[in-house]
C-alpha cells in the first residue's frame, strides 16, 4: 500500500526539488501529447521551437522579459491576497482600469514634456487600480458579497468600458477613427533599458518591488497578518487582526499594482492603448503566483517560466501551424504538476506494510 | 458469562516498518467482573492498545487471548461478534433521531422494524441507565447521551466493555450515576476496560490498573493501594510539587461583568443572560460547567473576538467591550484560549511566529510593526526553557507539539507579559499529569504575586484546587459565588446540572 504520511517538518530537499519534478512530469506528458498528435512534425523540433529557441535569440529574450514584467508585478499583488484567503480574480479588470486611468492622465499632458509626468501617471493608474479593487472590498466588507464574483464581473465591464473610452472621448482625433488613442509622447513613455528592443524600466520596477514585498512579508507584522488571516481566521481574530483591514488591505495593494501594470503595458510595449490592451496577464498571473507558492522571489521565476510558454506558444503556431491553445495546455500542466508536487513537501510517500493475514 | 478473560501478552504496534513503536510490548490479563483501569498521560498509548483489541490496528507482535481461544480481530465487526464493545469518546448519535432509533441503528445485522422499546426499559431499569426510549436525542444532555451509547453496547449482551475517557464530559452527580452502572455491570460477570487520565476516578472504580508512559507498561498495580499522588508519579515518571497559594492577598476590584447580555448569533450557539462576575487583585476566580453551557461565547466576549455592549466589560474602571484583543493586551489584559491549534495558535506556524499572536503594541519583539526576530527567538527560547516545553527548536510547527507541550507554550507566552489579568480557558485540558502540574504551579505563582485570573474550566477538580472563588456556569446563566463552607460541590453539581432536572 501507498500512503501519504505528514512530516514533522515541511522538507528542505523538497521545496527545490518539487518544481523540477514538475517541470520533468509536464515535459514527458508534453511529449507524449506530442507524440500522439503529431503525425508529419518531429517532437524534439516541437520542443526545440517552444522552449529552446526563445532563450537564444535576443530578440526572444527581451520579449520574455517585457512579458513577464506585467506578470510579475500583477502575480506579487496577488499573492498577497492569496495569503490573506481573499480571493481576487478580477486583475485583469484592474488593470485595464489602471491603463486606463493612468493613460488619461497621459493624454491630458499630450506634448508636455516633463520628468513629473510618468510618476503622475502612476499615481493615477495605481488609484484607478485601487478604486476597482477596492468596490469588491467595500462589497465584501460591508454586505459579504463574494469577491471572487465581483472581482471577475467587474473585469467585463473594465473591457467594455475600455473599448466605450476608445470610441468616445480617448479617441485619437486623427486616427481614421479607429479605436485606438494617440500615440503616446516621449515623456510619457516608459524609458527602454536595452536599446533595440522594447524592454523598459518596467522590468526593473517589478523586481524591485518583488524584493520590497519579500521584505515585508518576512520583516513586517503586516505580512504576518496577512498569513493568519488566511490561514487561522480564529487565530487572527485571538492576536486582534482586524479582517475588515487585511481584505481592504489585500486588495488595495492587487488592486494597485495591477493598475500600475495596465499602465506600463500602456506607455511600454504598446505605446497607446488599444483594444489589444487586456491580454489575459491578470488571469495568467493567478498561475504565476501559486507555482511560485506565493513567494515574491520565486515569483519572478515562474512569470520568466510562463512567459517562455507564450512566446513558445506562438513560434510553434508559426512554424508549425499548431493551434495556440498549445499555450494553455503548457499553462495548465505547469500548474497542475505544481501544485500536485508541493505536497510532497509537507508529506511523504510510505510504501505502507501490507495488513497481516494472522498473527 | 463465567470464564471469560481477556489476555494481551507483549502486544506492541507501530505505524510503519521502521517506525518507532507507539505501543511497546505490553501485557496484562482482565477477568469477569474486574474493572481495568487503563492510565496514563496523552501520548502513552493508551488509545493505541484499545484499538488494538477492539480489531481497528493490527498489533505488530504479541498475541492475545479471549475466553480461553486465540484473538486476532481484524476489524471491530470481529470484535462485536466475540462479545467485546466499546464506548467512544466522543459518541456517533444522530441528534434528530430518537433514543430507539438511534440503538437500532447502531446494531450490526437487524432489522429496523423490530421493536426494542421493551429491551431498552428492561436496561435501563437493570443498570440504572435513567433514560426515555422515544425521547429525540437531540434534547437529551451529554450524560443521557452517554447511557444511549452503553445502552446500545449492552444489547449486543458484551463480556466486555470498553469505556474510553468516560467522564471527561460529565458533571459529578453523572459520574456517580456511570459508577453505579459500572459496578452493576462487573456484578453480572462483564470486564470493563476503563480509559482514563483521571486517576481519583480510577481508584474509584477500578480493581486493578495498567499504567502507560511514552508507549511502554510501567506497571500493572491495584490502583487501592496507592494514593493519588503516588499514581501520578508513577504515570508521570517524576515527582509531583504540591500546589498551594503562599500568599493570597485580594486587593481592589480589578476587573468586572457587569450584566452582559448577548444573544448568539449562531444558532446552535448558546444566549448569555445577564452575567455579572467581579475579581479582585491577586484572586483567581473560577467557573465551572459543563462544555457547551455558553464558555465558548463567553470567552469570545471576554478576549473581544465580539464586541460586548457599552459598560458589561469594565477593567481597571474602563470601559473595554469595544476593544479588540490587541488593544486589551495593551492594558495588561491576557488570554489563553480553550482551542489550541487554530485559536490560540497557527498550526502551520513555527513558535516563534506564534510568539507574536499575543503581545502588547510595543514590545522587544515590534517596533512599528517592524519584526525584530532576534528578540521574538530570544523570548521563544525563554518560554521553551521557563515553561520546560519539549520541542526540537523555537521553529518547530505548532501542530508538530504534543497537545501538553502546545498548551504549556501558550501559557508561557501569555506569562511572560506578566499580565494583570489572565482569562484562561481549560488550562489544562487533555494534558497530562505532569504538565497539569506545571501549568497549575505557575497559574498559582502570578496569582500570588497579586495579578487576578479568570478560569473556566469543566475539569471540577481543577476549579477547586485553584479557586477561592467559584461560579458555575449554566445555559448561559452565571451562578453569584458558591459558598463552599456547607456542602459546596453539592450546590456546585446541582447548579451545573441546571433546569435540566428539574
Amino acid at each position: 500500500m501507498i500512503r501519504l504520511i505528514p512530516r514533522a517538518q515541511p522538507s528542505k530537499a523538497m521545496i527545490f526539488l518539487s518544481p523540477l519534478l514538475a517541470l520533468t512530469l509536464t515535459a514527458v506528458t508534453a511529449f507524449f501529447i506530442f507524440a500522439f498528435i503529431l503525425t508529419d512534425i518531429k517532437v524534439s523540433s516541437v520542443f526545440y521551437t517552444l522552449f529552446v529557441e526563445p532563450l537564444i535569440d535576443t530578440y526572444y529574450i527581451s520579449e520574455l522579459l517585457v512579458k513577464a514584467a506585467p506578470l510579475i508585478m500583477i502575480a506579487l499583488g496577488l499573492s498577497i491576497g492569496f495569503r490573506a484567503g481573499v480571493w481576487n480574480i478580477g486583475a485583469e479588470g484592474q488593470y485595464v482600469i489602471g491603463g486606463i486611468t493612468g493613460g488619461a492622465v497621459g493624454l491630458y499632458f499630450y506634448n508636455v514634456e516633463g520628468f513629473w509626468l510618468i510618476p503622475l501617471m502612476s499615481v493615477a493608474a495605481i488609484l484607478g487600480g485601487m478604486f476597482y479593487a477596492g468596490i469588491a472590498a467595500f462589497l465584501k466588507t460591508k454586505y459579504q458579497v463574494n469577491e471572487i464574483l465581483v472581482t471577475l464581473m467587474l473585469t467585463y465591464v473594465a473591457v467594455l468600458f475600455l473599448s466605450a473610452m476608445l470610441q468616445g472621448p480617448m479617441r485619437n482625433p486623427s486616427g481614421f477613427n479607429f479605436p485606438e488613442s494617440r500615440p503616446f509622447h516621449d515623456s510619457a513613455l516608459l524609458p527602454i533599458i536595452w536599446q533595440g528592443t522594447r524592454l523598459n524600466v518596467g522590468l526593473i520596477i517589478a523586481v524591485i518591488l518583488s524584493f520590497v514585498t519579500w521584505l515585508g512579508i518576512k520583516k513586517h507584522l503586516s505580512g504576518l497578518q496577512i498569513k493568519i488571516t488566511g490561514s487561522a481566521p480564529r487565530a487572527a481574530k485571538f492576536a486582534g487582526f482586524d479582517d475588515k483591514k487585511t481584505i481592504w488591505f489585500a486588495l488595495l495593494i492587487s488592486g494597485g499594482v495591477a493598475g500600475l501594470a495596465g499602465l506600463f503595458e500602456v506607455i511600454g510595449p504598446a505605446g497607446q492603448i488599444t483594444p489589444g490592451l487586456p491580454q489575459f496577464y491578470g488571469f495568467t498571473a493567478i498561475i504565476v503566483a501559486f507555482m511560485s507558492r506565493l513567494h515574491p522571489i520565486a515569483i519572478i521565476f515562474s512569470a520568466l517560466l510562463i512567459a517562455l510558454t507564450y512566446l513558445g506558444g506562438e513560434n510553434v503556431q508559426i512554424y508549425f501551424n499548431l493551434p495556440s491553445s498549445i499555450t494553455n495546455i503548457f499553462q495548465g500542466m505547469l500548474l497542475f504538476y505544481f501544485l500536485a508536487c508541493d505536497v510532497l513537501i509537507q508529506y511523504k510517500i510510505v510504501f505502507f506494510k501490507t495488513i497481516r493475514q494472522k498473527l | 458469562m463465567n470464564g471469560a478473560e481477556l489476555r494481551v501478552e507483549s502486544v506492541s504496534w507501530s505505524p510503519a516498518r521502521h517506525a518507532e513503536p507507539i505501543l511497546h510490548p505490553t501485557s496484562f490479563s482482565l477477568a469477569a467482573g474486574r474493572v481495568l483501569g487503563v492510565v496514563g498521560p496523552n501520548g502513552a498509548g493508551k488509545s493505541t492498545l484499545v484499538k488494538v483489541i477492539y480489531g481497528s490496528l493490527q498489533p505488530d507482535s504479541g498475541q492475545m487471548q479471549w475466553c480461553g481461544e486465540g484473538y486476532s480481530p481484524k476489524s471491530p465487526f470481529d470484535a462485536r461478534e466475540e462479545g467485546i464493545a466499546m464506548v467512544f469518546q466522543h459518541f456517533s448519535l444522530f441528534d434528530s433521531l430518537t433514543v430507539a432509533e438511534n440503538i437500532i441503528l447502531g446494531l450490526d445485522d437487524i432489522g429496523l422494524d423490530t421493536d426494542f422499546t421493551e429491551q431498552i426499559t428492561k436496561y435501563s431499569k437493570q443498570y440504572g441507565l435513567d433514560i426515555n426510549p422515544q425521547q429525540v436525542v437531540g434534547d437529551l444532555s451529554v450524560g443521557a447521551r452517554q447511557r444511549v451509547e452503553i445502552i446500545r453496547c449492552l444489547m449486543q449482551n458484551p463480556k466486555l466493555l470498553i469505556m474510553d475517557e468516560p467522564t471527561s464530559v460529565l458533571t459529578p452527580q453523572e459520574v456517580t450515576d456511570l459508577f453505579i452502572t459500572l459496578r452493576k455491570l462487573a456484578e453480572d460477570g462483564c470486564a470493563i476496560l476503563y480509559i482514563s487520565h483521571k486517576l481519583e476516578e480510577v481508584r474509584q472504580i477500578c480493581t486493578q490498573a495498567t499504567i502507560l508512559r511514552g508507549g511502554k507498561l510501567v506497571q500493572n498495580c491495584n490502583p487501592q493501594d496507592h494514593n493519588k499522588q503516588e499514581l501520578a508519579e508513577m504515570m508521570i515518571g517524576k515527582k509531583l510539587i504540591q500546589l498551594a497559594r503562599s500568599n493570597i492577598t485580594t486587593g481592589q476590584d480589578i476587573f468586572s461583568i457587569n450584566n452582559l447580555s448577548r444573544k448568539s448569533e449562531d444558532i446552535f450557539g448558546v444566549d448569555l443572560h445577564d452575567i455579572s462576575l467581579t475579581i479582585k487583585k491577586g484572586s483567581i476566580v473560577g467557573i465551572a460547567g459543563v462544555a457547551g453551557n455558553g464558555q465558548d461565547e463567553l470567552m469570545e466576549l471576554l478576549i473581544g473576538e465580539v464586541e460586548a455592549p457599552a459598560d458589561s466589560l469594565v477593567f481597571k474602571d474602563e470601559d473595554i467591550g469595544r476593544l479588540n484583543s490587541h488593544q486589551r493586551r495593551q492594558l495588561s489584559m491576557f488570554f489563553i484560549p480553550e482551542e489550541r491549534l487554530g485559536h490560540g495558535a497557527v498550526p502551520d506556524m513555527g513558535l516563534h511566529e506564534n510568539m507574536l499572536l499575543s503581545r502588547p503594541q510595543q514590545s522587544e519583539m515590534t517596533n512599528y510593526g517592524v519584526i525584530n526576530w532576534q528578540n521574538v527567538e530570544k523570548l521563544t527560547q525563554q518560554v521553551i526553557d521557563d515553561f520546560k516545553v519539549q520541542t526540537q527548536s523555537s521553529k518547530m510547527l505548532a501542530k508538530s507539539l504534543s497537545g501538553g507541550n502546545l498548551q504549556k507554550f501558550m501559557v508561557g507566552r501569555e506569562l511572560i507579559q506578566n499580565p494583570e489579568l489572565l482569562i484562561v480557558s481549560q488550562p489544562t485540558w487533555g494534558v497530562d499529569a505532569g504538565s497539569e502540574n506545571n501549568i497549575h504551579q505557575s497559574l498559582i505563582a502570578l496569582a500570588d504575586q497579586g495579578s487576578a485570573i479568570l478560569i473556566i474550566s469543566q475539569d471540577l477538580d481543577e476549579i477547586l484546587t485553584l479557586c477561592e472563588q467559584i461560579h458555575v456556569l449554566s445555559e448561559g446563566s452565571l451562578s453569584a459565588a458558591v459558598d463552599m463552607k456547607d456542602n459546596g460541590l453539592e450546590k456546585i453539581s446541582h447548579l451545573m446540572l441546571g433546569s435540566e432536572k428539574q
